[in-house]
């Protein structure tokens, strides 16, 4: 229990051993501890903000999916109006087109209708006078009775 | 443990002699073969149990500490490192909060004295008998395990902790801001003698308290250990309420050990702090 040169021994062993520490342990461990709470520190950032941008992300997709599906509802019903406009115009073109083919057949039935009235005039004409000069059994003149003819021939 | 030939009162003092060499009284050197030969050894001898645990606990705290601060990254931790960043981070915040100065080396002082005094204490939970039993086996007669329970090491460790605080004192205030905190406080300038009694004390009972404090906490304890120890040469029932009472010990002890080691740390930071405060104040 008497105070000898253990004291300064351990005294001496004390200051080295705290030396060693304060050179040799205590700075590396300090560095890396330092280093990773930086890099924690910056890896939650980023994290924070990669979440910030995938929020931002996630609504613009949103919006362009919406305006997508709008702009297809739009070209849609552009299509589907331009459908019915064609079907109308083909429908009316149609029309119009068997309207001008009607009135053309028409017209050439009457053509035909008249010209065989015109036929049937000149055969009635002369059938007539052949009738006639059967039954009154004298010929008629052809010239002196023309004019009578050619009224017969009108009112047919 | 207590052999037949051997009192109670032999087996508590062979465990807390320590083993000593030095210089005989008729001038040759040599270990001591009793407490007596070494009472009269004096100054000029040195405790070889107490300086061997104690250089090989601290050897064991920087190359356990070294080596995880060598392989230290900023990467994912492994055990080691983990474990070792724990106990640097616990001291560290413990530092910041006492020392606001600007001074490296005082967290890895802390540092050092908190666990290598913890694992001196440590030692006191070796069974009382072992270690000793283990050398007088290879011939060596007394072997006292616990560093802390010699008043020269805990004294020692105080005893630098003092010389680093006059140090930083002088280094920070200078030697005449130093002197003039030991003869112009409390009293006026015309006080200057009771003001250098006054200082002086106080200077002095901070090393003093420091070792004296470690060292009393854990002979106590060592004793307590001695003593239920002695139990197991009282027959079965008394070895087995022994066995309890010393694992009961043990685990109160766990608690006395960090909080000794954890003591000395935080006061010798708050000593080399007030070290470097330059008082205004006054």
């Amino acid at each position: 229990m008497n105070l000898t040169l253990t004291f300064f021994g351990q005294t001496i062993t004390f200051l080295v051993f705290v030396w060693f520490c304060w050179k040799y342990i205590w700075p590396p461990l300090m560095t890396a501890m330092q280093e990773r709470q930086k890099a924690i520190g910056e890896g939650l950032a980023a994290a924070e903000r990669a979440e910030k941008d995938l929020e931002l992300a996630q609504e613009r997709a949103t919006d362009q999916l919406r305006d997508a599906k709008d702009e297809a509802a739009k070209i849609l019903e552009q299509a589907r109006q331009q459908a019915n406009q064609m079907i109308e115009n083909a429908k009316n073109e149609a029309r119009a087109e068997g309207e001008r083919l009607r009135e053309a057949q028409q017209a050439e039935i009457e053509q035909e209708v008249n010209r065989a009235k015109e036929a049937l005039r000149g055969q009635v004409a002369v059938l007539a006078v052949a009738g006639a000069e059967k039954i009154l059994g004298a010929s008629v003149d052809q010239n002196r009775h023309s004019e009578l003819l050619d009224k017969l021939a009108a009112e047919l | 443990m207590a052999t037949g030939t051997e009192t109670s009162a032999d087996y508590i003092k062979h465990h807390l002699t320590n083993l000593v060499f030095g210089q005989h009284p008729d001038g040759t050197w040599g270990l001591a073969h009793s407490a007596e030969e070494a009472a009269a050894m004096g100054f000029m001898s040195i405790n070889v149990d107490s300086m061997f645990w104690s250089i090989l606990l601290g050897v064991v705290f920087v190359l356990v500490f070294r080596s995880a601060a060598k392989r230290a990254t900023s990467g994912v931790p492994g055990g080691l490192q983990n474990f070792v960043e724990m106990i640097v981070d616990f001291v560290d915040d413990n530092v910041r909060s006492i020392f606001t100065h600007q001074n490296s080396m005082i967290a890895p002082m802390a540092l050092t004295i908190f666990v290598w005094v913890f694992l001196m204490n440590l030692m006191d939970l070796v069974p009382v008998d072992w270690i000793p039993m283990a050398a007088s086996a290879v011939g060596i007669h007394y072997m006292k395990v616990v560093p802390t329970t010699d008043p020269n090491i805990t004294l020692g460790m105080a005893f630098a902790v003092f010389l680093l605080v006059i140090y930083f004192s002088i280094a920070k205030k200078g030697l005449g801001g130093f002197l003039g905190e030991l003869l112009f406080h409390p009293f006026p300038k015309w006080a200057a003698p009771v003001n250098l009694i006054l200082e002086g004390v106080t200077l002095l009972a901070k090393p003093i308290s420091l070792g004296l404090r470690l060292f009393g906490n854990l002979y106590a304890g060592e004793m307590i250990f001695i003593l239920i120890a002695l139990m197991y040469s009282g027959g079965l029932i008394m070895g087995i309420f022994g066995g309890v009472l010393q694992w009961g010990w043990a685990v109160f002890h766990v608690l006395i050990i960090t909080l000794q080691a954890g003591i000395f740390a935080v006061l010798s930071v708050v000593y080399l702090a007030q070290a470097h405060d330059v008082e205004s104040e006054h």
